[in-house]
């Protein structure tokens, strides 16, 4: 059964990485739903996060290819009530479609959104949160005519106390004792 | 994302290395040299000048030799590795030059073979816009290599060697490409060689848990009909020891895959043969009727358990394997032990009970025996007039005692050298298993005869294979390399042929060969050569081919319909394998 995971890959900072790991998706065919590299914690880490829509079997094959890479530390991957998880949108409204009854303040309340820019033709709002809801607030906005809309990737955290890089720097303890 | 962090700068701390002030083409040799090679394939071109005229200054160090395309000396590089356990290297150009080894990189990667190839590159500041001879061989290479990586700076260099061979010898091996762009052969660097130590993010040599060994040999202790698979892993882990004294004392029968071919002598009382599509019949049906399955270094590949579905499902599986991506990628092991073969067999042995499994072993026999009547007998002892590959293979074997390197290309011809040939050595299959690459005999065994000078090198080669890679008698001729080739020419591209007979309504499309006359290309060559098509005379030409101090072609023209029995027809399980 296909569900969503969210793939968590902890990586040295080199060019081609992503290209090493996006292609063991798509060598299988996998469709990746986002993709979102930053570093991590620890200097000179980087992680990757990468959400799908698969069946467990088939996620866990990729993880481990993905953990195989040379200069992959640590791939894993997480259900959706195993992580705290986020995506940030933006849009863009034009100024004179507010008023005429759309009250600006309530809808940013209701949503829990920001006022990031009011420009005298149009304001960008902000919003965080799961994807479901940066879309609730793309459907009320599109009668107002949205200019332009875009959507982050996720950005994902595992929900167990330990550090992760901890777990890593020890694995390399064992391995060169 | 910045670069890889290769130190730059001198270490003037006691204890150093000293560096000198060289070029970076100098360095790439430098360090080859620092790296014990000695021996490189490749063919010269614009972007990889500076390093072959650093390979002038030191010829005496490295041998180089001009094979006829880069894909052959992929090929060669991989010979010599699967022959002597080295990371086989070889150099390429930029652009055509470097896609030519693109075949032999994905072979090498999916028969996890060490091999380095070093391609030149466009000068960094014209990366990306098309320059001549400019291609994205990093982009192109990844899918198929361990490991790769481009230098755009002279210091890079020795680090980026250095890792590149740890990368390739050691964990599961496999080949890395590494491509140096112009300007960094020509710029200069304070030289200093320190071999890799480790990396990081890379853990070659999984840890064995103690209590998964336990596991499997509580199983295996239990079992009453346990079956060994064996693949290559025991040949890249030099566990070829380790593998005998385990199946000596817990008695298990043992059949192997095609890259683990010759990691137990053929004639050991408990090889049971071959498995797989072309295997022998026991070794697949028994699959379905042992109840403990037992696989070491191997990765379960299709060609080996048909029907994935109902592939042993009868039986618990224990999985030996050092790549943890290989584990429960096909077969669901009931218990796996991720390790070295090397470190895991010795443990295994300690814990296993001395049987001697007679009666299971049996079923073996008896199904060899139908096999001998079916198919065997026929094929080494045909009362037909035409030739069958079978009898040659058994002749070559006969005549070499089982010591020879044997390089097989791919196809029918293949299928055959691993079933009559008796193996008494190790490393002494050289074929493309995986990727099943149709020219890879030729340069293979270039590669194998100068891995190992004193050993009798000869390669078996369909006439389809033979021609994807002729021209490499060119490399035979200015090298003279002393490979013996045996072409098996059915003038048909006979495995698919096969498939036309017996699943196509015997459509052969495409698949019939007009040839040259093999025996004038080869003397063209200047190789000495000649043809047999009769059973007489076929085991006096055998003896003047292996008797020959230089390299020679036997061609010999075999019977053009044959087919190679027993089979599992693709997508069928291992217990419907077909006798005929």
């Amino acid at each position: 059964m296909k569900q969503p995971f969210t793939i968590s890959v902890f990586t040295e900072n080199h060019i081609g990485l992503l290209n090493r790991i996006t292609i063991i998706f798509t060598r299988r065919h996998i469709n990746i739903e986002s993709i979102t590299a930053s570093e991590s914690e620890v200097e000179g880490i980087h992680r990757f996060t990468i959400a799908v829509v698969e069946n467990r079997e088939l996620v866990e094959k990729v993880v481990k290819q993905i953990e195989k890479q040379v200069e992959v530390l640590k791939a894993f991957f997480n259900t959706e009530e195993e992580i705290f998880y986020q995506e940030i949108a933006l849009y863009k409204i034009p100024t004179n479609a507010l008023g005429n009854g759309v009250s600006m303040e309530s809808l940013v309340r209701e949503h829990r959104a920001r006022v990031l820019s009011m420009e005298e033709e149009f304001v960008i709002i902000e919003k965080t949160g799961h994807k479901e809801e940066t879309q609730a607030l793309l459907e009320e906005l599109r009668p107002l005519g949205v200019l332009e809309f875009v959507r982050s990737g996720r950005v994902a955290i595992r929900r167990p106390m330990h550090k992760i890089t901890d777990a890593m720097l020890a694995l390399e303890a064992v391995t060169e004792a | 994302m910045d670069a890889v962090d290769i130190k730059t700068e001198t270490d003037n701390s006691p204890g150093a290395a000293r560096t000198i002030r060289i070029s970076g083409a100098e360095a790439v040799v430098r360090s080859l040299i620092a790296e014990g090679v000695d021996l490189v394939f490749g063919y010269p071109g614009g972007a990889i000048m500076p390093v072959y005229d650093s390979l002038y200054h030191f010829r005496e160090e490295i041998h180089h030799v001009l094979t006829r395309h880069e894909q052959g000396a992929t090929h060669a590089a991989q010979g010599f590795a699967r022959v002597t356990g080295r990371v086989g290297v070889c150099i390429a150009t930029s652009g055509p030059g470097a896609t030519n080894l693109i075949t032999g990189l994905a072979d090498a990667q999916i028969d996890s073979t060490p091999i380095v190839c070093l391609t030149g590159q466009v000068t960094a500041g014209l990366l990306g816009t098309d320059a001549f001879q400019e291609t994205d061989v990093v982009g192109i290479s990844t899918p198929v290599t361990k490991w790769n990586y481009q230098i755009t700076d002279a210091a890079e260099i020795p680090e980026a060697i250095a890792r590149a061979f740890y990368i390739a010898r050691t964990g599961r091996p496999g080949p890395v490409l590494l491509d140096i762009t112009k300007n960094a052969q020509f710029g200069e660097l304070d030289y200093a060689y320190q071999p890799c130590q480790g990396i990081r993010s890379y853990r070659p040599k999984p840890v064995v848990s103690v209590n998964k060994v336990e596991e499997a040999a509580a199983l295996i202790n239990q079992a009453r009909r346990p079956y060994v698979l064996f693949g290559q892993g025991i040949i890249l882990g030099e566990a070829e020891q380790e593998l005998r004294e385990f199946l000596e004392k817990s008695g298990i029968p043992a059949a192997w895959t095609l890259l683990g071919l010759s990691a137990l002598p053929t004639d050991h009382p408990q090889n049971v043969g071959m498995l797989g599509m072309h295997g022998n019949y026991g070794p697949n049906v028994l699959t379905n009727e042992c109840d403990v399955l037992i696989g070491l270094g191997l990765r379960f590949d299709d060609r080996v358990t048909g029907k994935v579905s109902e592939y042993a499902r009868q039986a618990k599986v224990v999985h030996v394997e050092i790549d943890p991506s290989e584990i429960d990628k096909i077969v669901k092991a009931d218990v796996a032990v991720n390790g070295d073969v090397k470190e895991v067999l010795p443990m295994l042995t300690a814990l296993v009970e001395k049987r001697d499994h007679s009666a299971w072993m049996s079923r073996f026999r008896e199904c060899a025996a139908i096999e001998q009547e079916k198919i065997i007998q026929k094929e080494l002892f045909p009362t037909k007039a035409g030739l069958t590959m079978g009898e040659v293979i058994r002749l070559v074997s006969e005549k070499t005692g089982g010591e020879a390197v044997v390089v097989s290309d791919v196809g029918q011809h293949q299928m055959v050298a691993s079933r009559y040939y008796n193996f008494r050595r190790s490393r002494s299959n050289v074929t493309s298993g995986g990727l099943g690459t149709m020219g890879f005999s030729l340069p293979a065994a270039i590669g194998a005869k100068l891995g190992c000078p004193k050993r009798e090198v000869v390669a078996i080669i369909g006439d389809g294979s033979f021609q994807m890679t002729i021209q490499e008698l060119g490399t035979v001729l200015q090298t003279q390399v002393a490979v013996k080739i045996i072409i098996l020419n059915n003038e048909f591209l006979g495995m698919v042929r096969q498939w036309q007979q017996l699943f196509f309504d015997r459509r052969y499309s495409a698949t019939e060969m007009i040839n040259p006359d093999f025996v004038q290309v080869a003397r063209g060559y200047g190789l000495e050569a000649e043809s047999v098509s009769e059973r007489d005379g076929l085991s006096e030409a055998v003896d003047r081919l292996l008797e020959s101090p230089g390299s020679y072609l036997l061609e010999v023209r075999v019977e053009k319909e044959d087919n190679v029995f027993p089979m599992v027809p693709s997508g069928a399980s291992v217990a419907e394998i077909r006798l005929d």
